[in-house]
């Protein structure tokens, strides 16, 4: 098992699969599905072989374009991991939930594999180029897949959906050519290294001048647009509302995740120090995506811009969590709440992913028994009909307000917990956003679940054993992972610690 | 060996126009065979070429009574463009499978062409040289003047005359250079150590790299390239824009840069932060590549829009020629294969693939075409053509481009910020493109969706296929292994280098 | 010098007009009533074979030339010799042409004036004194009136002829006129003495008169190679003749005429080989270098160059220019002649000691020659299956002959300079030549000294003319290959013709993929 590059397997699986899905018409579900389980399976293997001590394990280092400084440089710590096997599930649930594409299925689960590969390649990647190559690849089949399933106005919100991530990429390429134009290296691990010693700051200044802050805002910039964060975040209602709600999931449930990893893996180890400058600016904005975040929400008739918003509002929490934990190192209970905070942030994607993904699966399913209807006042007292989804689907929907027993909890409390003592007024002012979402929380379950019947909900169908099989392993994650969380966090740990070890502010 | 490539092309040319009328099928099948021929022997000349270095291949007196000798060599440069030529060859053939005017001749004039391409790309003699790249011109005329479509007869000309032109030039230089080092020999290596006087470099290097840059598609001397492209028959269009501008590029670089270095130092005085001749066409380059881009975008017509963006890529080529340092020149040389390959590649698919079937080429019209849905693989293709000349990484563009970005910073971050405008400029008109043509918005209405399922369109064939299998194929492997190539350019660039450019 | 010398110095004349004899005698004597076909081609038949021999006899005659005392008359070898063979060859050529025409019903009188008037055009090759220059240059000229005029039975033909006529009589008088004072101002009517008794004149202020002279020289010569402005003959020539006329107008009396704008050339050049002659003293200077150079008296050398000079820019422009705006394929050719002649008289502008020069111009006429022969074969056949030689007949020839249109594309390209024809390699030939030699008469060979501007200007010009060529060239071409034909009937032309004009297509090819092989030939005469 050692000896095996299960990096690279694990990220050209999901295109070998996708080759052969493009000309399976109508099995390429099944092929697709094949295939998706097969990648968790790896992803929990290579879970389970993480060294213990949170270092970088399973390391593939290879020549590849050396007087570019690019090479094949492959690893994961627990953080990666766990990004991995989140995207493993996510892809799993969404390929699950897809049951009804009629126009070119081989097409269509062909571009999910390809931006499921894309996911790997970019968790595993420790080179620029190879970490650039998988971020890009991930976004050509997403835009095609709203573009080309997607709801009435797809095309403005998929050229939006193109238009924004490219230029966030176009930031983040100007930002490492002028990183490689100073230090001649592209790999992730020299850079931390050479900025927590300071060198890396004194190089750029000489060969570029005083640009490091400027390459820094580039890079947030580009990471920025895809968490979202206020204001980048214009995209992502009519991309999420447009887009078919399986690729919804993928979108909320991974590919937004793909930014706050690139937060954590790249911006703040190569530029802490500038980070730790305009901390206060980004709190403001961290702060502002929480709480627009969560009353955007509220004023919301789409139930998929609903949950849309409160995607936003979620990751809100983990770029408050991050920019908190951007100060100088100097005591013991500093680190501690930067340990807790960042323990949180980590947690906080996994379960947001897992839960936000489930939720986009619900209305998927409401969408498909009613005709498409999706609006909070389509639904009434579904409780009656439809017991087994009111009860999950209230499950899920908890675990998003984050009820303590349910999983989204435990990373709130721990961003909460780092937060508070690292800056407290956003903290503060970030309450606010829980408040305002428990809200929404309960308007959603009281109109969508209580009260009278709708006529047209009168014969609404519960949820099938397949369904109801598909759905249990989810919600019986969300439950464990909030009674036990120290099964991820135990893992976690380590390599927090170790992360914290390496950056400097 | 490489010679054979010469030598085949012409033999192929001779054979294709003996043959009898009217034998359309024979004539396809043996081009495509010439055409392979010469890819194979350019594969393995590549591969027995590796880490060679300089190889002289053939080394006959011609007149020697002059100096002029039959030289023949490859260095890696070279033998990336054969292998090149080689590719576009077997791709043009493919993508000409359904031409049944006067087929023969079609394919006697397209192997002259590539014959012309081997030759300049082999030779080793700068009178050689300029025999092979004159030859090269009467072919492409009569291939945009007989089988061309939209104004092609004024597009031909026009080409040809701007080529003659700027070969006139070229020879004006070569003449010069050659009487003043004695008359002695025309060999590219005996003219380089000639050690003409700064004064004769400084006004001879302008007038031969403008000579070659006319046939790179430099700006402001580029308006051939966009009328003939799309003038062409499809063949021809991923000929000129993927191999034959890159004679002009590999001239600059060859004869140009090489013979008379000195013609790139400063003159002592600056204008408006011009000192020098690379200083110029720096400039024009970087002019080239936004200039061109910003055109693309106003087109609507799609080949326009193709055609515009290999004056724009071919931006990219020269001003990586100026940056004069390892990784920019190294950019300039993969930029020459990948453009190569991608321009082709597009060329093919809106040519081929598109107006042979829908028969127009507005982006207005085809809007209304719904063709994502009528030709899926059409569609697809060129999704892939269009994120390689985006630029993606993972194809072959990303890389050149990113090595001529970084050597051009080295030299003037100003031209490093043109040429990122560029960039971002040409994902614009490339994504309009592909949205307006094959992905757009309109929702034809059932009557037309009823028309459109009465008359569907020519189902793609097999050449059609392998075409783009070969070209995105090409792409996506340089692209991702690019150290395939760069492995024969930089030792060739340094050597080059060290022979005096600085 | 005695009957025996002059018989063997003029063997190649005295063939022509024996063989011109013949053809008469078998013509209008053993054939007279037989059918004009075969009276056709025995007259032809006669001709080339007295072309082959009188070539015998250039080599026959060996390198002797023939003197009066101690003054050359006629040349022989070098250049001569090449000039010689090159007319005799040329001049068979368009005697091969003849047989499928039917413009004359006297085939015996047709080729019995060509082959005379190749005779003057041989004289003139070897001429060294003014007065046998003279009358070598009439021979040729009137035979090339008569010639012009022979198609009776065409309106053009007389009327090209009678200007033909007219203006060279005048440029003969013009002519005549300056060999005129150049007697009185040298006291000799052979050109070495001519060109030293110039400097001696002018020295004792002759120059003005020295200066008449040269431009009246200038107005008979320019004349008869076609120059600006006194080219105004050819195209009403080139478009009135009958096709195989044309041919040797545009071919052979070009070669006779640049032979002797050679050997005035080398007259030039070679005058200090007259000093013995003078008797008295000759004093030699050396100066170090940096020393301004001694002032000389306005000789030959400084005048003529630069008159030259003038006449090639303005031939090279104006031809190339007026040429664009033709539509008669006849017309085209002779503003192309026009400026063809441009680019050698660059060549005879910037002439040196050594061989290359000379070796330049010949390669470059001799292979103008042929490819003009060919062109006009082309035209002809044309003509005379369409009826007319405007563009427009030939469209679609690639249908109608393909044959045809091959030779008609190879000759075309290598007019317009593309390589790897001959056209091509006889440009660059020549301009190396001017550029090696571009500092004047007394070069230093191999030095690095920065060139001159003229010299590199007019190259620059010359090339520059020659891709405006390309458009015009390529209108021809167009029609034939690209456009629609109006009328696709086959066209058939006569097996000899057709094998003649493919050979010519042929060499022109071979010769420019092989040029060593004609410029070592031409070098082994020691030109």
């Amino acid at each position: 098992m050692s000896g095996l590059p299960m990096l690279t397997l694990l990220t050209v699986l999901p295109l070998i699969g996708a080759a052969i899905a493009l000309f399976s018409g109508k099995h390429a579900r099944g092929v697709a599905l094949f295939i998706a389980l097969i990648a968790l399976a790896l992803a929990l293997v290579v879970w389970s072989g993480l060294p213990s001590d949170g270092s970088i394990g399973m390391v593939e280092l290879h020549k590849w374009a050396p007087s570019l400084g690019i090479e094949y440089h492959l690893g994961v710590d627990g953080l990666g991991a766990l990004m991995l096997v989140l995207a493993a599930i996510v892809t799993l649930m969404s390929v699950d939930a897809a049951h009804r594409v009629h126009h070119q299925p081989g097409l269509y689960y062909g571009l999910v594999l390809i931006l499921e590969s894309g996911l790997f390649g970019s968790f595993t990647a420790l080179n620029f180029f190879h970490w650039f190559l998988f971020w890009e690849i991930s976004l050509i089949p997403a835009f095609f897949l709203i573009k080309l399933w997607g709801g009435a106005r797809r095309g403005p919100a998929a050229t939006q959906f193109f238009i924004y991530t490219m230029a966030g990429s176009v930031a983040l390429l100007i930002a490492f050519l002028a990183l490689f134009l100073s230090t001649g290296s592209m790999d992730f691990r020299q850079l931390t290294q050479m900025a927590a010693s300071g060198e890396l700051e004194t190089l750029v200044k000489s060969h570029l001048g005083p640009v490091m802050l400027w390459l820094a805002i580039a890079v947030l910039a580009g990471f920025a647009v895809k968490v979202p964060m206020v204001p980048f975040h214009t995209w992502l209602p009519a991309a999420y509302a447009e887009a078919p709600s399986p690729v919804t999931m993928l979108l909320t449930g991974a590919m937004s995740k793909m930014g706050v990893y690139g937060l954590l893996r790249i911006a703040i180890p190569i530029f802490g120090p500038q980070i730790a400058q305009i901390r206060t600016p980004l709190l403001v904005l961290a702060v502002t995506t929480v709480v627009m975040g969560a009353w955007a929400a509220a004023a919301q008739k789409d139930l998929k811009r609903v949950f849309a918003y409160s995607s936003v509002n979620h990751l809100g929490y983990c770029l408050l969590a991050i920019f908190a934990l951007a100060v100088p190192a100097s005591g013991a209970a500093t680190v501690a709440s930067q340990a807790a905070a960042l323990n949180g942030v980590i947690l906080q994607m996994f379960n947001h992913g897992i839960t936000a993904a489930a939720l986009f699966w619900f209305v998927a399913m409401m969408q498909m028994r009613t005709g498409g209807h999706r609006g909070i006042d389509d639904f009434g007292g579904l409780r009656k009909p439809a017991p087994v989804l009111a009860g999950l689907m209230g499950i899920a929907l908890f675990s998003s307000l984050g009820l303590p027993g349910l999983n989204g909890f435990v990373g709130e409390f721990l961003i909460f917990r780092g937060a508070f003592p690292l800056a407290w007024v956003a903290a503060t002012v970030s309450v606010l956003g829980l408040l305002v979402t428990a809200v929404v929380i309960l308007t959603v379950i009281q109109k969508v679940f209580s009260g009278p019947v709708k006529e047209h909900c009168s014969g609404f169908p519960d949820l099938h054993s397949s369904e109801r099989m598909a759905l249990a392993p989810v919600i019986g994650l969300m439950l464990l992972l909030g009674l036990v969380p120290q099964l991820i966090v135990g893992s976690i740990n380590p390599t927090v610690q170790n992360l914290l070890a390496h950056w400097r502010f | 060996m490489l010679a054979w490539t010469i030598y085949i092309s012409f033999a192929g040319a001779l054979l294709e126009a003996l043959l009898p009328k009217e034998k359309n099928a024979l004539a396809r099948w043996l081009a495509l065979a010439m055409a392979l021929a010469g890819l194979t022997i350019g594969v393995a000349g590549f591969i027995a070429g590796m880490g060679q270095g300089q190889v002289e291949i053939v080394h006959a007196a011609w007149v020697p009574s002059m100096g002029i000798h039959y030289l023949l060599a490859a260095d890696g440069i070279s033998r990336v463009l054969v292998l090149l030529t080689g590719i576009a060859a077997v791709a043009g053939v493919l993508f000409s499978w359904n031409i049944e005017l006067r087929t023969n001749q079609f394919f006697a004039f397209f192997f002259a062409l590539i014959g012309g391409v081997y030759g300049v790309f082999l030779s080793f003699d700068l009178f050689l040289l300029f025999v092979f790249y004159e030859v090269a011109i009467v072919p492409k005329y009569f291939l945009i003047a007989i089988w061309g479509s939209t104004r092609r007869e004024y597009a031909a000309m026009k080409l040809a005359l701007y080529s003659f032109v700027g070969s006139a030039m070229v020879l004006i230089g070569l003449l010069v250079a050659y009487t003043a080092s004695g008359s002695h020999s025309t060999a590219l290596t005996d003219l380089a150590h000639a050690g003409l006087p700064v004064s004769t470099q400084m006004w001879v290097f302008p007038l031969v790299f403008t000579g070659f840059a006319i046939l790179a598609g430099m700006w402001p001397f580029h308006t051939w390239a966009p009328t003939g492209h799309v003038a062409a028959p499809t063949a021809a269009s991923m000929l000129l824009a993927g191999v034959v501008m890159k004679l002009g590029a590999y001239g600059c670089l060859r004869v140009a840069i090489a013979l008379f270095p000195h013609g790139l130092d400063p003159w002592g005085f600056a204008y408006l932060g011009i000192g020098s001749w690379r200083d110029v066409f720096a400039l024009l380059a970087v002019i080239g590549i936004i200039y061109g881009a910003l055109v693309a975008l106003a087109q609507s017509d799609f080949k326009f829009v193709i055609g515009y963006s290999s004056v724009s890529h071919m931006g990219f080529v020269l001003l990586g020629l100026m940056t004069l340092n390892q990784i920019g020149l190294d950019g300039a040389v993969l930029q020459m294969f990948s453009h190569g390959v991608i321009a082709g590649l597009l060329f093919a698919i809106v040519g081929r693939i598109v107006y042979d079937r829908t028969h127009t080429r507005q982006l207005a019209e085809l809007e209304t075409m719904h063709l994502a849905r009528r030709m899926p693989f059409a569609a697809w293709a060129f999704v892939i053509a269009a994120v390689a000349s985006m630029g993606l990484p993972g194809f072959s563009g990303f890389v050149a481009e990113l090595q001529v970005l970084i050597g051009s910073w080295t030299t003037n971050p100003l031209w490093t910020a043109g040429a990122g405008i560029g960039i971002i400029v040409g994902v614009a008109y490339t994504w309009r493109a592909l949205q307006m043509a094959f992905f757009s918005d309109i929702v034809p209405g059932a009557h037309v969706i009823g028309q459109e399922q009465a008359h569907p369109f020519a189902a793609v064939t097999w050449p059609e296929v392998t075409g783009v299998a070969l070209l995105a194929g090409v792409s996506l492997v340089v692209g991702l292994y690019p150290k395939i190539l760069l492995d024969s350019i930089e030792p060739a660039v340094k050597a080059l280098l060290a022979g005096g450019v600085q | 010098m005695n009957y025996a010398d002059l018989f063997r110095a003029t063997l190649p004349e005295t063939v022509l007009e024996l063989a011109a004899l013949l053809v008469l005698l078998v013509d209008l004597g053993l054939l007279r009533n037989a059918a004009l076909k075969s009276r056709v081609a025995s007259a032809t038949l006669i001709g080339v074979a007295g072309c082959a021999v009188a070539i015998w006899a250039v080599y026959a005659a060996g390198w002797g030339s023939l003197s009066n005392g101690s003054y050359v008359v006629l040349a022989a070898g070098g250049s001569t010799a090449v000039a010689q063979v090159a007319i005799l060859f040329l001049t068979a050529l368009t005697l091969a042409l003849f047989i499928d025409t039917g413009f004359t019903r006297n085939p015996g009188e047709y080729v019995a004036v060509v082959l005379m008037a190749a005779a003057g055009g041989l004289i003139i090759a070897a001429a060294q004194d003014l007065l046998v220059i003279f009358v070598g240059l009439e021979l040729l000229s009137l035979g090339l009136y008569i010639l012009t005029a022979f198609a009776k039975k065409s309106a053009k033909s007389a009327e090209a002829s009678i200007k033909y006529y007219l203006f060279g009589g005048m440029s003969a008088a013009f002519l005549l006129f300056g060999f005129s004072y150049l007697y009185g101002l040298s006291g000799s009517t052979s050109l070495p003495r001519v060109v030293l008794g110039t400097y001696m004149a002018s020295a004792h202020g002759g120059t003005f008169l020295l200066l008449i002279a040269l431009v009246m020289i200038a107005v008979g010569l320019g004349f008869k190679v076609a120059a600006v402005p006194f080219h105004l003959w050819a195209p009403d020539t080139y478009e009135g003749a009958p096709a195989p006329a044309a041919a040797f107008i545009a071919s052979v009396s070009k070669v006779a005429s640049f032979a002797l704008l050679i050997s005035i050339s080398h007259a030039i050049l070679w005058w200090p080989s007259m000093l013995h002659l003078t008797g008295g003293r000759v004093t030699f200077t050396v100066s170090p270098p940096g020393t301004p150079p001694p002032h000389m008296t306005y000789g030959f050398v400084s005048g003529w160059p630069l008159i030259l000079m003038v006449l090639s820019a303005a031939s090279m422009i104006i031809g190339n220019l007026a040429a664009l705006a033709q539509t008669s394929v006849r017309r085209l050719l002779a503003y192309s002649a026009v400026a063809h002649a441009g680019y050698i008289l660059l060549g005879l502008a910037f002439f040196g000691w050594a061989n290359v020069s000379a070796q330049a111009i010949l390669y470059y006429i001799i292979t103008y020659g042929l490819t003009t022969i060919g062109a006009f074969g082309v035209v002809g056949v044309v003509e005379r299956a369409t009826g007319s030689d405007k563009l427009d007949s030939f469209l679609g020839l690639q249908k109608r002959n393909p044959l045809l249109a091959a030779v008609l594309l190879v000759l075309f390209l290598s007019l317009a300079g593309i390589p790897p024809l001959v056209g091509f390699w006889a440009k660059f030939n020549l301009f190396a030549a001017v550029l090696t030699l571009g500092s004047g008469p007394f070069p230093v060979p191999g030095s690095l000294s920065s060139l001159p501007h003229e010299a590199v200007g007019l190259v620059a010009l010359a090339i520059a003319m020659s891709a405006v060529s390309l458009y015009y060239y390529l209108q021809v071409l167009k029609r034939a290959y690209v456009m629609p034909a109006a009328d696709e009937t086959p066209i058939h032309a006569h097996p000899v013709t057709l094998a003649v004009l493919l050979l010519i297509a042929l060499a022109v090819l071979l010769m420019g993929v092989f040029p060593a092989v004609l410029q070592g030939w031409i070098a082994g005469f020691g030109a």
